[in-house]
């Protein structure tokens, strides 16, 4: 309950399990009631808009199901190509691994709790 | 310009995309492309790849080694679609426009991160896209 | 076409001696400036050639150096110019090597043909265009090497020019001097956010100081590198505006809204030990005392 839930990407996905990630992860955060989600992309050697996109949407609806959303792990040679393809994510919060992610998940609901006691599971 | 070998991969599915990304990252790597050099155009490959699927109805991709007449090597690709076609090209490259569920990005974001980009197409008859990055 | 090609092997097979002597003598005469190695070096290099000369044009066509039976003559050909273009040689000393044969094998194809002026025209000219295919080859070779030598040095300081520093645990700085093209914002993008990997840092500092015009183009390429450092999860800050950049940014309509900007590094290194939870303060007198008090404390005991 209220804790973080933490999903590292593990394939190059095809389009239509990038969907089925962005449906379960919402659920997911429901179900949880999580107060944070921490997307892991390390592993990922390419995001393109239409990843790009979902996690955009990812971001989004947490926001209104009252969650933070982190994106951690990006590998220097993707945020590059992003960058030149002209889509610098903004508005998503990011932070270079899983343990830094989980800091500034950590201040951020302090912040929006005012100091607020966070317990943390996974 | 010379071409030194060509092979072509059919896109059909949102699979085909994930295929059309591994084997452009083979020849550039083959090519000893850079990893970002490597990222930047399978990137674009995905970009056109959904592209060719999502507005043309599926198509081929020609995927080429070429090298200049100074020597240096390059992976040309070429994307084709026999679907309606694009009627305003210059709308269409342009950032944000969309018709689709995409960011509208695609054709902008893959020209910026290739070296040389065409782009043939008719209404009716289909697109040919083509891209090339040196190494 | 059999005919002078035979004859250029035959003399040469013939007057080899003879040729070479005449060819090291016109090549001294040429290159006047070289020390007795230089000298001794190029004589080897010249009886080499010969030898590969020799054998290569008894197999055949003079008129297609490409050929295989070439291969040797081509080797030493561009080993040769490589050499001399490595050492600071000039195109015209590089070509000489070649071109001073001419003279020489002219030399010796008079004496040899001087009854048939006919056989004797066809045999220059055959050899002419033989000896001129070689010097473009040589001149090509020479070309490559400068331009691979040329390649490599703007290579080497697209790297010099762009060290990332550690100025603090989690804080990087840029320092960015001269002006940012498209190749150069990749290399400076991967340096960064590899140290950014590296170091783990949480803030990087882009310093502009030694930046000389900030138009359109390069405050672009600023700004994505900032995006960049962004998805790293790395905050950047550009610093070192000086006034007359800062006014052209603003004439530009350059947007930098969502960057933290500074006038000095100094002011950006601050903002970042301060966000990261540091505090500075200043040492001198009252902490010499403490540690005064502490030793004589530990003193006592």
């Amino acid at each position: 309950m209220g804790g973080f839930l933490l999903v590292t990407i593990q394939v190059d996905m095809h389009d239509r399990l990038a969907l089925t990630l962005q449906d379960d992860l919402t659920s997911m955060v429901v179900r949880h009631r999580a107060r944070g989600v921490l997307i892991d992309i390390s592993a990922l050697e390419m995001v393109d808009s239409f990843i790009g996109r979902m996690l955009g949407t990812i971001a989004s609806m947490a926001t209104l199901l009252d969650a933070i959303t982190v994106v951690v792990g990006m590998q220097p040679s993707v945020a590059i190509t992003l960058v030149e393809l002209g889509l610098p994510l903004k508005g998503i919060r990011t932070a270079l691994d899983v343990e830094k992610g989980m800091a500034a998940l950590q201040t951020a609901l302090a912040e929006n709790e005012d100091g607020g006691d966070e317990a943390h599971q996974q | 310009m010379k071409l030194i070998s060509s092979e072509s991969v059919p896109v059909r599915t949102p699979e085909d995309i994930v295929a059309v990304r591994q084997a452009v990252r083979r020849k550039a790597v083959k090519l000893g492309f850079g990893l970002v050099d490597q990222t930047k155009v399978v990137t674009a490959s995905s970009e056109l790849a959904r592209n060719t699927l999502d507005y043309g109805g599926g198509g081929i991709v020609q995927l080429e080694i070429v090298e200049s007449e100074r020597s240096k090597s390059g992976l040309r690709l070429i994307f084709e679609d026999r679907g309606p076609g694009i009627p305003d090209i210059d709308l269409a490259l342009s950032d944000g426009y969309t018709t689709g569920a995409g960011m509208g990005l695609g054709l902008g974001g893959a020209k910026r991160l290739s070296h040389e980009f065409e782009i043939w197409s008719k209404p009716g008859e289909g697109t040919r896209v083509s891209i090339l990055r040196w190494k | 076409m059999s005919g002078p090609k035979s004859k250029l092997a035959e003399i040469l097979a013939k007057r080899e001696g003879d040729i070479t002597s005449a060819w090291l003598e016109l090549q001294a005469k040429d290159l006047k400036a070289l020390s007795a190695s230089e000298q001794m070096d190029t004589a080897r290099k010249s009886r080499q050639f010969m030898d590969a000369l020799k054998s290569a044009s008894r197999e055949g066509n003079l008129e297609d150096i490409a050929a295989v039976h070439w291969n040797p003559v081509r080797e030493l050909l561009s080993d040769l110019s490589a050499g001399r273009a490595k050492a600071g040689y000039s195109p015209v000393e590089t070509a000489s090597f070649v071109f001073s044969l001419k003279q020489a094998l002219f030399n010796i194809l008079r004496e040899e043909i001087a009854n048939d002026p006919a056989a004797l025209a066809d045999a220059v000219w055959q050899t002419t265009l033989f000896i001129d295919k070689l010097g473009l080859f040589t001149m090509e070779a020479f070309q490559k090497t400068r331009e691979d030598v040329i390649s490599r040095q703007q290579q080497e300081l697209l790297e010099l020019s762009t060290p990332v520093v550690r100025l603090w645990e989690n804080v990087l700085a840029l320092p960015l001097i001269g002006t940012l093209d498209s190749s150069r914002t990749q290399i400076v993008m991967q340096n960064l956010l590899d140290a950014i990997v590296a170091t783990r840092s949480d803030y990087a500092i882009i310093d502009i100081t030694g930046v000389p015009v900030v138009d359109t183009l390069v405050a672009q390429h600023l700004l994505k590198t900032v995006a960049a450092a962004r998805l790293m999860g790395a905050d950047c800050m550009i610093s070192g505006i000086r006034p007359q950049i800062a006014q052209t940014i603003i004439h530009l309509g350059v947007d930098l809204t969502g960057v933290i900007t500074k006038a000095t590094l100094a002011d950006a290194f601050a903002l970042a030990i301060r966000r990261s939870g540091f505090a500075v303060t200043k040492g001198g007198k009252e902490a010499k005392e403490t540690n005064e008090e502490k030793r004589s404390a530990a003193g006592a005991i």
